[in-house]
């Protein structure tokens, strides 16, 4: 790897390094958390989080004419929508379904909504440039950081900070959290498990539709499949960051881009197409010798 | 005499009824039209898929969406072993020469494609059969990736990206029936074991079954081998019919997705539930596709099988088949 960087100092090329895998880490973090807040309330992993992602690409693509705030405010309220309809048609009838069944659905859900998508727009891959600012480049001492990363690492940030300060502060944000320790208890303390559902599905598409705006900025491609892969991944990096703990989505989401930069960074060129199954192998050991994941919910223990 | 025949009749009613069930099917599709032809075969190669399916999410209580792996794996497996000498000599010139001089009958091939799945399930599945729920999805899931992206780089023996083509044809209706038939007889046998008892009895409460002495990990790991056994074989017969094998990630993702649906949708509490789920999702796909042609909008009817799906979900939660198997007729049972 480090010939690939020529002379460049050891401290710019870790630098270059670390703003990378900030930014990987981020979006997987922030779609790690979309995931992670809809299981920890309903125990339902949601497949389908990855479309909401993609209908909010492809509403910024057709609103890609617009100016840039208000193609990327309606990508990002249609991820919300998006979100907000698929609860209540979708899932609200099953919410005391086996978590089994909610996860087929979830995969129906992923069905329609890209055949949808592939419907009315057509299968093919198309091209967009929603902010053209965004795939510039910030020529730094003999570094160019491109202000994609630092946009994605600022967002990921800032929404992370939002989404921490609405679940400790806000009346409705406690209930949630209320309702994610035992659904049961918190309705019979009067949450009202409707709204709260609700509310995290609406912050869910929130959160596909922020990583929407980075997956568009990085690949400026819109594509009815264009969601699953950051599904896969963000399903792994809860997995890891332990199944029920917010903390443990986002240290996963980032434990997951750490390792993808890292291992792209140093792989020598021939194993480089390896990539995908090292990382895979690398989560597979993790699962084995800590299947509970690094943070560890005491709720989701089966009590005897 | 009579009363023992009755007697195995009743014991094995739950699969002969659907073996005969099926048996109808074949034999009216056979009068039908190459199109109808070419889907139910489509349906019988997917049902041997949703069987293996069943043998270990049902039995067992984990989910997988790792067994698209058992359905590359022996697909190639059987490339290897049955396709024409020329033909390997062309597509796979630097295959190992024990495989390039091989020519093997198809059925043996098919046998050993599946056991190869069994092997690997028997390596893959001694750590992974020890986590639990949505955990060892995932872990399967692994599996699956770390296997299909070196397939897909092992460019001599599986032309990498690109098609191998060329396989021997030999899926027709009865062939496809037949391998249906010996999925479900295996899946039958091992669920009225010991081993499908003890297993159900870990997914039922596990705790209790580990009180009672159940190794609930060397169980699992049974039901995992035998259906991967079972599933590389719907691999086998699905790259046969069409003669090519495509390296695409993408399509054996979706079909671990749909079969896991047609599960879940027929039941994934009895056997039935296997093979009703994906009569089912079968026929109402394909009627929709019918439907959507006059119509003129194409891919309405994926969107309805959606609604479909969703729909039986939330009104039957245990599937189609509700966990239930075909009851005995009356005139068997009065006899027992």
């Amino acid at each position: 790897m480090l010939d690939r960087c020529g002379g460049l100092d050891f401290e710019l090329i870790a630098l270059q390094y670390a703003i990378d895998a900030l930014s990987v880490g981020g979006l997987y973090a922030l779609a790690a958390l979309g995931i992670g807040l809809i299981f920890g309330i309903m125990r339902l992993v949601n497949f389908a989080h990855g479309d909401f992602l993609m209908m909010g690409c492809y509403a910024m693509f057709l609103l890609a004419a617009a100016i840039w705030p208000l193609t990327i405010l309606g990508g990002v309220l249609i991820a919300i929508l998006v979100a907000l309809i698929t609860e209540r048609v979708a899932f609200r009838p099953l919410r005391s379904a086996d978590p089994t069944i909610l996860l087929a659905a979830s995969f129906a859900v992923s069905f329609f909504l890209q055949n949808f998508v592939l419907m009315i727009m057509g299968g093919r891959a198309l091209g967009v440039d929603i902010v053209p600012a965004l795939n510039q480049h910030i020529a730094w001492e003999s570094l160019s950081i491109s202000v994609l990363n630092l946009f994605t690492i600022a967002l990921s940030i800032i929404l992370m900070g939002g989404l921490s300060l609405f679940l400790t502060r806000t009346r409705i944000g406690i209930h949630m959290r209320a309702a994610s320790e035992d659904v049961r208890m918190a309705r019979m303390l009067g949450v009202r498990v409707n709204l709260v559902v609700a509310a995290a599905f609406a912050i869910s598409g929130l959160l596909a539709g922020a990583a929407a705006i980075v997956i568009l900025g990085k690949t400026g491609l819109v594509l009815p499949t264009m969601g699953l892969r950051l599904t896969l991944v963000a399903f792994v990096a809860v997995i890891i960051g332990g199944m029920g703990s917010l903390t443990g989505a986002v240290i996963g989401g980032y434990a997951v881009g750490v390792l993808e930069v890292v291992l792209g960074g140093l792989l020598p060129l021939a194993i480089l197409p390896y990539r995908e199954a090292l990382i895979f192998t690398v989560v597979l050991l993790f699962l084995l010798f800590r299947p509970g994941g690094i943070v560890r919910v005491a709720a989701l223990k089966e009590r005897v | 005499m009579i009363d023992r025949h009755a007697d195995i009749v009743a014991k094995f009613w739950p699969v002969l009824s659907l073996i005969l069930g099926l048996a109808v099917i074949v034999a009216l599709a056979q009068l039908g039209p190459v199109s109808i032809e070419r889907m139910v075969i489509k349906a019988l190669i997917m049902m041997i898929v949703v069987i293996g399916l069943y043998t270990f999410i049902g039995n067992s209580g984990l989910l997988s969406f790792g067994h698209s792996t058992f359905m590359v794996i022996s697909a190639y497996m059987s490339a290897w072993l049955t396709m024409p000498v020329m033909r390997k000599k062309i597509m796979l010139p630097d295959i190992w020469s024990g495989f390039g001089q091989m020519e093997m009958h198809v059925l043996p091939g098919a046998l050993l494609a599946g056991l190869l799945s069994a092997l690997v399930a028997l390596i893959v599945g001694i750590p992974l059969m020890r986590l639990s729920g949505i955990v060892a999805a995932i872990g399967t899931f692994a599996v699956f990736t770390i296997v299909t992206v070196v397939y897909n780089q092992w460019d001599s023996y599986t032309k990498g990206a690109s098609t191998l083509i060329g396989l021997p044809t030999y899926v027709d209706l009865w062939t496809a029936f037949g391998f249906v038939a010996g999925a479900l007889v295996i899946a039958h046998l091992y669920d009225r074991s010991k081993f499908g008892l003890s297993l159900r009895a870990a997914r039922d409460d596990l705790v209790a079954a580990k009180a009672a002495g159940v190794n609930f990990v060397l169980q699992r790991l049974i039901a995992f081998v035998i259906s991967a056994f079972i599933t590389g074989i719907g691999g086998v017969l699905y790259v046969h019919f069409t003669a090519t094998i495509t390296q695409a990630n993408l399509l054996y993702l979706n079909l671990t997705f749909i079969t896991i649906v047609m599960l879940l949708v027929g039941g994934m509490r009895s056997l039935s539930g296997a093979v009703a789920g994906v009569i089912a999702i079968s026929v109402v796909s394909e009627g929709l596709r019918a439907v959507e042609k006059p119509v003129g909008v194409s891919g309405l009817g994926e969107l309805g099988l959606a609604v479909f799906m969703l729909v039986i979900l939330a009104i039957r939660p245990g599937g189609i088949s509700g966990g239930k198997d075909i009851p005995l007729p009356a005139c068997l049972r009065r006899k027992i």
